[in-house]
């Protein structure tokens, strides 16, 4: 590995003055999943390391009435371990017990997994659903962004220099909603999204008309995308098989995907669909208390 | 630029100081510095679970921790298992169910199992396979590490209960 300095501030002020040192590339780490191994092969050079673990702000893990605050250092294990997360957020802890194996789940952040801005990040369908936006520090102050328009091309995000991510923040859950994530590999475990889909549901009282949906698709564009049709044409509508198969139509008509040794671009198109369907079933299932008999790794 | 400093952790029950590099990870400290070669570099990009050691209770794979966040944390690794050459219940059943050929991958699956009895104490077969998902063997097609795996805990539990049952 090339030499770097390593600084572990103990505040967010600390943290954004060396972040915003002119002259000297920096970079965050919070897991270190994805950065250590992306300056093992040389594709990152920073200059200095900033360790953003010791910084209160970034492991923040409450629900109040405001909603979810996530730090952005959070490792996935403490969020798969949260009752609070489990019940009012359970498309995240499908995320996040998913995402590596149970050794990258000690360490791998769902601020990392954004902040990496990989089509494929299976935090980040999850996070859009949810309809998280995050906090962001810089030089100029703090301004928040929609999950959505976070990502902005394989490995690019809207982070300025000298920004830092320090929160997502999901609003509370409503009444009668669930969400869901899933995604298919050709493994059970430790494999990179084909296709991956978050979904989240609100139901009306009686549990049979949906009034709000979104969906989130990954591994099927440059970025995740919000499936905003395919969202807006279930709400207001009573819950069908013929409904949710429209909704599976609507998103594999923004889908752009590449062929690689994962899939090809036809297959893709196709596994949206099929998963946007079972994500929802299974969302729709959680909206209405029900258990949802999904196992990780199935 | 990259100056060398201090870092202070206790490592299977001792404190240690030890100097290094911000470049270094833990695990090269480990096997380089502190001389604990248990730990196995496989793949040194976090897929292999070679290095797997436990940091503050926790399972992570140390090729992708930098030494210097070792800072102040509770460092356990496989030569921390054993007490003297008595072998604890995972080693003993790894031995005895012949849940390894070449040897390399052992140490990573016997820390793994530390973490998942710890925090699973009976574990369904499904649930050890999907906690050791990330380690990998190339020799042994898992089938027997998984019923090392259920012997381990079988062990503990039995031993639990008769250390109950004389009290």
């Amino acid at each position: 590995m090339h030499a770097f300095d390593y600084q572990a501030p103990t505040t967010l002020r600390e943290a954004l003055e060396l972040l915003s040192k002119p002259q000297q590339s920096a970079r965050p780490l919070a897991g270190g999943t994805d950065l250590i191994d992306q300056m093992r092969v040389g594709r990152l050079t920073p200059e200095v390391v900033i360790d953003i673990k010791k910084i209160a702000e970034l492991n923040a893990l409450r629900v109040d009435s405001g909603g979810l605050h996530l730090g952005a250092a959070v490792p996935c294990y403490r969020i798969c371990s949260e009752r609070a997360i489990i019940d009012d957020y359970s498309a995240l802890v499908d995320s996040c017990r998913i995402i590596g194996g149970v050794q990258i789940q000690s360490r791998a952040s769902l601020g990392g997994n954004l902040c990496n801005s990989g089509p494929a990040g299976d935090s980040i369908p999850s996070l859009i659903a949810l309809q998280a936006t995050c906090l962001i520090a810089g030089p100029q102050g703090t301004r928040e962004v929609p999950v959505e328009s976070f990502c902005t091309g394989p490995g690019k995000n809207v982070l300025r220099t000298g920004e830092l991510l320090i929160e997502l923040r999901m609003p509370r859950r409503a009444p009668h909603s669930g969400s869901h994530y899933r995604r298919m590999i050709p493994r059970n475990e430790m494999d990179i999204a084909v296709v991956g889909v978050g979904a989240s549901v609100q139901l009306d009282a009686t549990g049979k008309t949906i009034v709000a949906a979104r969906l989130a698709l990954g591994a099927v564009a440059p970025t995740p995308l919000y499936a905003e049709s395919a969202s807006q044409l279930l709400a207001g509508q009573p819950v069908s098989d013929a409904l949710i198969a429209k909704a599976a139509q609507a998103a594999r008509e923004i889908v752009k995907p590449i062929s690689d040794m994962r899939g090809t671009a036809e297959y893709r198109v196709h596994v949206t669909g099929v998963l946007v369907q079972r994500a929802l079933q299974a969302a729709i299932v959680r909206a209405r208390g029900e258990a949802c008999d999904y196992r990780p790794g199935h | 630029m990259s100056r060398k400093r201090v870092v202070s952790a206790t490592i299977n029950g001792d404190l240690v100081e030890f100097l290094c590099e911000p470049r270094q990870t833990l695990l090269e400290v480990l096997r380089n510095v502190l001389e604990l070669t248990g730990a196995k570099e496989g793949c040194s990009n976090g897929n292999c679970g070679a290095c797997t050691v436990l940091m503050n209770g926790r399972p992570v794979v140390s090729c992708l921790v930098l030494a210097m966040e070792a800072e102040g944390a509770e460092i356990r690794t496989i030569e921390g298992v054993a007490c003297g050459s008595h072998l604890d219940e995972v080693q003993q059943a790894f031995l005895q169910g012949a849940a390894l050929q070449c040897g390399i991958c052992t140490p990573g699956f016997i820390m793994q199992t530390e973490a998942l009895l710890a925090e699973n104490p009976q574990p369904s077969e499904d649930e050890i396979r999907f906690y050791l998902a990330g380690n990998l063997c190339r020799c042994t097609g898992y089938d027997k590490i998984v019923r090392a795996v259920q012997s381990a805990a079988a062990q503990r539990q039995q031993a639990s209960h008769s250390t109950q049952a004389t009290r």
